[in-house]
């Protein structure tokens, strides 16, 4: 592997790749292209598709999907009228749920982010306290202290993975503080996160009967841990809170599996990519770390704009429920529609110089990585809180960035937007 | 036009002189009232701009919409004086309206 720093100042305004991918996607009729493609998102081509979708056409019908036909709504506004109509766009599990690929209708895993009203209201409100402030005042502490000692160990003047080492560790750490899950088996919960989202028609990854023998090793796991905390007083952690919460304590074992794999996906792919993702954004543009360096206070807006411009879900989708006359075109009853968050943060239209990376960017909070309506992420505080911690420690180590030297691995995958590894050095 | 007071969690006070049709939200956002985030722009689909509308002037400052009430939902530390911000608009029948804002929104 190469060690030497990549120099991100040297590179022409638009990277090669993203040249070709430009040149392919203005070239291509408009109805063939499929922001669902793998290759797109490994490659990390999506943008100049994502830009053509927006100039011309920004409500878009592709009838081949691999999953089946969908919609693309690609504009900030569009996201926003979707997003918050939640009475005319389902995400229900049954008609499909929230992701371009259908959940499989035999091994439905009822989540409430996959429910609508009433029954979604109910679930995730017995959730929620474990994100509310004071709980969080509680967790900085912790996470800090870990985060601390994550950073204390790594090695100087050696190349290692950032995504293990410090994103994965980080998260999974935080995510088995929440459940007060068995601490050294806390990677298996990374593990059931990655395969639990894993696209079974991309080589390599679990077969669909693979996957739901895993999701069942984990719910087994979990129903150990929900046997023993049921039988003992009410406690802080989430198993404890959905085991005597009237709202969840009768839960059938298949929604019991839902809302974990919600809340491990929800609290760990997630603010793992913001994490890793911030640090090739500081480094590809160093003036902005020092803008940091110069003015700490500038960590709140810094974190939104690195959750804006990761986008670490890249989109959701919905069901249309009935016939909806949307942009010029006409949506029918049961079309699957999705919300490209990751298009919409680039949208110059809502967006000033969206392709920037600037932290102190005015109004740097108005983004939609984390959806908007009914079903915004409950735990946005805590990913800016982890983030925000992330930076803090990384201010009081480095006065030089460390290095990336290697470009980073890509998950393949149209919805999250991530990283597999990251080569990283700190210097001697 | 209409004089609206913002009461921050700490008692500190501040008036702005908001314009008709103006959002309570955007006058804060604008002028960096402490204590509202309005995140979604004021599409009364973030309910980060949660006030406490003062009880002399609950009935003036209208009806919430379903939408409204249903992102009220899950906000935190909501009573019966809760509104969002971005979904009252100044007009004169406001004028010397009074709101406080939560330590922080969530």
């Amino acid at each position: 592997m190469a060690t030497r720093a990549i120099d991100f100042a040297a590179w022409p305004a638009e990277p090669p790749h993203l040249a070709a991918a430009r040149a392919r996607a203005y070239a291509m009729p408009l109805t063939e292209i499929d922001m669902l493609d793998t290759d797109l998102w490994v490659n990390d081509m999506h943008w100049p598709y994502f830009e053509r979708l927006r100039d011309e056409s920004p409500i878009h019908y592709h009838a081949n999907g691999r999953f089946g036909p969908y919609w693309s709504v690609t504009r900030f506004a569009d996201i926003m009228k979707v997003d918050t109509d939640h009475a005319r766009f389902s995400s229900d599990a049954h008609l499909g749920g929230i992701t371009a690929k259908d959940m499989d209708q035999d091994f439905i895993l009822p989540m409430f982010i996959a429910m609508d009203p009433p029954k979604h209201d109910v679930q995730r409100k017995a959730v929620s306290p474990i994100v509310s402030p004071g709980n969080l005042a509680h967790l900085e502490v912790l996470i800090r202290e870990r985060a601390q000692a994550i950073f204390d160990n790594l090695p100087a003047g050696e190349t290692f993975d950032w995504v293990d080492r410090v994103s994965i560790e980080l998260t999974t750490q935080m995510l088995a503080t929440l459940f007060d899950f068995p601490w050294d088996d806390r990677r298996l919960l990374t593990y059931w996160s990655d395969k639990a989202t894993a696209d079974e028609t991309v080589p390599g990854n679990p077969t669909k009967a693979e996957r739901e023998a895993i999701m069942l090793e984990c719910l087994m796991y979990f129903t150990k841990l929900w046997n023993e905390r049921v039988n003992a007083p009410p406690a802080g952690d989430l198993v404890s809170m959905l085991a005597h919460n009237p709202a969840t304590r009768d839960m059938v074992p298949m929604e019991y599996l839902g809302n974990l794999l919600l809340l491990i996906v929800g609290g760990n792919d997630t603010t793992r990519n913001s994490i890793t993702g911030g640090l090739t954004f500081m480094a590809a543009n160093p003036g902005e770390y020092a803008k940091l360096r110069a003015n700490p206070d500038l960590i709140e807006s810094a974190v939104s704009e690195i959750i804006r411009y990761q986008t670490p879900l890249a989109h959701m989708r919905r069901t249309a429920l009935v016939e909806v006359e949307f942009g010029g075109q006409t949506i029918r009853k049961g079309d699957r529609v999705v919300m490209w968050y990751v298009s919409g943060n680039r949208d110059p239209r809502s967006v000033d110089r969206p392709d920037e990376f600037i932290i102190d960017r005015p109004r740097a909070r108005q983004h939609l990585s984390f959806g908007f309506g009914i079903h915004r992420c409950v735990g946005n505080r805590l990913a800016e809180l982890q983030l925000k911690i992330v930076w803090q420690e990384i201010l009081k180590r480095y006065p030089r960035l460390p290095e990336v030297v290697g470009i980073p691995g890509r998950v393949p995958s149209a919805f999250v937007k991530g990283y597999t590894s990251l080569p990283v050095r700190i210097p001697a | 036009m209409a004089k609206i007071t913002y009461i921050a969690a700490d008692g500190g006070a501040c008036t702005l002189d908001v314009d008709d049709g103006v959002s309570l939200m955007e006058a804060a956002v604008a002028n960096g009232v402490p204590g509202i985030d309005g995140d979604c722009g004021g599409n009364c689909a973030c309910a980060t701009c949660h006030v406490h509308i003062d009880a002399r002037w609950l009935a003036a400052a209208g009806a919430k919409s379903e939408m409204e009430a249903a992102m009220l939902d899950f906000a935190e530390g909501v009573t019966a004086d809760s509104r969002l911000a971005c979904q009252i608009m100044a007009s004169a029948t406001l004028d010397g309206m009074v709101v406080r804002t939560p330590l922080s929104q969530h």
